[in-house]
């Protein structure tokens, strides 16, 4: 479960392997009776096998636009550099690890909004919904006193509730998901003011279970490097295992160098991020959880057949309905799946504060939770996207915003830079999606 | 070909409101026999091919399923039966990679994981053995061109191992090449001992692999011809009536008139 990478993970169903199958191709003359090398078109690109093969299909993806995660990586890179060169501070171990642990409720946010872009769709009652999760915790823990954990639960019960419902009028009314999510965002903003009172303003208990999501560490240095081997061994573990069933199976297997190459480039900022955690407080929980959510959603997207009748039903409902798929059920569920998100990030939001107020939910954390998902590499077009864009796009705005505070510029030259960055996510997504189509991959 | 067809049709009758869409349609179908089904717009020949899919169940008359009478009322009654339709507008998802789009909906799992290397390592054999060539059947769907679409929408409706295939228009807007590789498909079809029904316009496709045409005309039957016997003009008369206009009447009347004397003679 623990691969680390936006790429190739393993199924982990208990299929029997037939290992006894020789992986050279000579056991293949029963099941394909033309040898396939005869009748290859020669105008087809076939991969070479090996290093060699992988290197040229690398660099013919990147010339017909399937830029993947190249660009926010290069982004964050250059966000770094010219922090660093402004404010030494920036790359601080302590800045850092402040940074990670506030882009947890960004993206947790944002990994629901990838579902939803994904199907195609929109969701603009996240922050409304966040804030509405926040002040029912609240409500519930400290004015009615109910178990904090009990608590939790139906805060987020109350987020997947309110998604499922924007998700029944999209799917079985036919309302546009614009028109319903913005009704959410306003409603559920109303309904947040209404359960938190006149007071406006509920804070929460400094030892509790919300306080820790964010305050916790596990100083121990062990646990931020056993985390990093652990994902960095279960990836390679993975790879190489999947490698084995499919050489067993007699279809294309990556070959062992590009599987260490794609290990090394895992390894080296899991580790680096462990070595700064580890000369500031240690593990950040925060992290943990978001890492967590992110590496199950992307399991769930591309390992399970819910996750295949997702992309199915955000390339063509129609095509999807026709192979039998419950289209209006995927499009619930994944309404419920944002607003099951957008209730624990706001829970995460609340836990910074330590409070829930009137402004939670409020503000940029909408339009931030959307841009996080786009400059991330998820697709506004639908049918493509990761939960590892929201990752990597939330550690963009909040880099922006961390480096700005550093600053000290204020938020009207945050607001700009960091809707200067979404433009250009928006616009390298159309263009490499323009690019992708005259390269007939789109 | 065997004596018992594996469908047909007796006497089926449809009406929509006041149009008689279908009326008293017979049509058969053998294992290893392609059948085209040849109309002009409006003859009635999507109705007809929805009472065989379950869409739209016909009002009167009966479907014969190995010769035993049978209901189709619903899509799923006509899939369990074993008949596979691809229609025209192609049921793919363009972000899908080929073996997503093989087996959309009919994943092969372990509980509700996938199993990507036995569906890939299916996919390709199923391929394989249609001798359809796509370059790797990891690449979107969308990058596919028109023909090799098409093909993967054949070779996604014989995954449930259908004994009867009904293609929709299967070369409308297919290139010359592509529209070769669909109609090499067509064949492989028979090969397997598939019966399939075929819905064209085109009459140079029809006649290239079918081996009988079955001809609609407003919604009854116009005449089943065997292709090897019939030429394109008898087919093409067939559709549009030619046979059955005041010119041919006045001919055939005055033919007629003309025997009539040679014998009073």
């Amino acid at each position: 479960m623990t691969t680390g990478t936006p790429t190739e993970g393993t199924p982990t169903d208990g299929t029997p392997v037939d290992v006894t199958k020789t992986p050279d191709g000579t056991s293949d003359g029963a099941a394909a009776p033309e040898a396939p090398a005869a009748t290859v078109d020669p105008r087809l690109l076939v991969r070479q096998q090996g290093f060699a093969g992988y290197l040229e299909d690398l660099l013919r993806r990147l010339r017909t636009g399937e830029l993947g995660s190249i660009p926010v990586i290069v982004g964050l890179l250059v966000i770094g550099v010219v922090f660093q060169l402004q404010d030494s501070a920036f790359l601080s171990a302590n800045n850092l690890s402040n940074l990670f642990v506030q882009s947890a409720g960004t993206g947790l946010i944002a990994v629901g909004i990838v579902f939803v872009l994904i199907l195609g769709e929109i969701d603009l009652s996240v922050g409304s919904v966040s804030g509405m999760s926040a002040a029912v915790l609240a409500v519930l823990n400290i004015n009615h006193g109910m178990n904090e954990v009990l608590a939790v639960l139906l805060a987020i019960l109350t987020g997947m509730a309110a998604g499922a419902v924007h998700g029944f009028f999209f799917a079985r009314i036919g309302v546009p998901a614009f028109v319903v999510t913005l009704a959410g965002l306003l409603g559920w903003n109303g309904l947040m003011l209404q359960i938190l009172g006149p007071s406006g303003t509920i804070n929460l208990d400094d030892d509790g279970v919300v306080a820790h999501l964010t305050n916790y560490y596990f100083s121990d240095k062990a646990a931020a490097m056993g985390l990093a081997t652990v994902c960095v061994v279960a990836f390679l573990g993975f790879s190489l295992l999947d490698q084995r069933r499919r050489k067993a199976a007699d279809v294309p297997s990556r070959p062992l160098s590009e599987i260490l190459l794609r290990t090394a480039v895992l390894a080296i900022p899991a580790y680096a991020a462990a070595a700064v955690f580890n000369s500031y407080k240690g593990l950040p929980m925060a992290v943990v959880i978001f890492l967590g959510v992110v590496v199950l959603g992307d399991f769930v997207l591309r390992r399970t057949s819910y996750g295949r009748q997702v992309f199915a039903v955000g390339g063509s409902s129609e095509a999807a309905g026709r192979a039998g798929i419950n289209v209006p059920m995927v499009r619930i569920t994944v309404y419920a799946i944002a607003g099951t998100m957008a209730a624990v990030g706001g829970l995460f939001f609340a836990s910074q504060i330590n409070a829930a107020n009137q402004s939670s939910g409020a503000g940029s954390l909408l339009m931030n939770c959307i841009a996080a998902a786009v400059i991330g590499g998820t697709s506004l077009f639908g049918g493509r996207g990761k939960t590892w864009s929201a990752l990597l796009g939330a550690l963009v705005i909040q880099s922006i915003n961390s480096g700005m505070a550093l600053l000290g510029t204020g938020s009207a030259l945050r607001d700009m830079i960091t809707g200067a960055v979404l433009l250009a996510a928006v616009v390298i997504d159309s263009v490499s999606r323009r690019t992708q189509k005259t390269a007939g991959r789109a | 070909m065997s004596a018992t067809p594996v469908l047909a049709l007796r006497g089926i009758s449809k009406r929509f409101g006041a149009v008689q869409a279908l009326t008293d349609v017979e049509l058969e179908i053998h294992p290893g026999e392609v059948v085209a089904l040849v109309g002009d717009n409006g003859a009635g020949k999507s109705t007809l091919v929805k009472t065989i899919a379950g869409v739209g169940p016909a009002d009167e008359g009966t479907v014969e399923w190995d010769g035993r009478p049978v209901r189709i009322e619903r899509p799923h009654d006509a899939q369990q039966l074993g008949i596979a339709t691809v229609y025209q507008d192609l049921a793919l998802c363009d972000n899908l990679d080929v073996v997503g789009n093989l087996f959309l909906g009919n994943e092969i799992k372990a509980r509700t994981i996938l199993n990507e290397v036995e569906m890939e390592r299916r996919a390709r054999e199923l391929l394989s053995t249609l001798s359809i060539r796509i370059p790797s059947v990891r690449v979107p769907v969308a990058s596919l061109s028109g023909g090799q679409r098409q093909t993967v929408a054949i070779a996604r409706s014989l995954l449930g191992e259908p004994r009867v295939v009904i293609l929709d228009e299967p070369t409308a807007a297919l290139g010359v090449e592509q529209t070769a590789q669909v109609l090499d498909l067509v064949e492989r079809l028979r090969e397997r001992d598939l019966a399939v029904l075929l819905i064209s316009h085109n009459m140079a496709d029809v006649r290239a692999v079918s081996d009988r045409v079955a001809v609609l005309r407003l919604g009854r039957n116009n005449g089943t011809f065997t292709v090897s016997e019939t030429t394109q003009e008898e087919i093409v008369s067939a559709i549009t009536g030619a046979t059955d206009n005041v010119v041919t009447r006045r001919n055939a009347r005055t033919a007629q008139n003309a025997s009539t004397k040679e014998v009073q003679k």
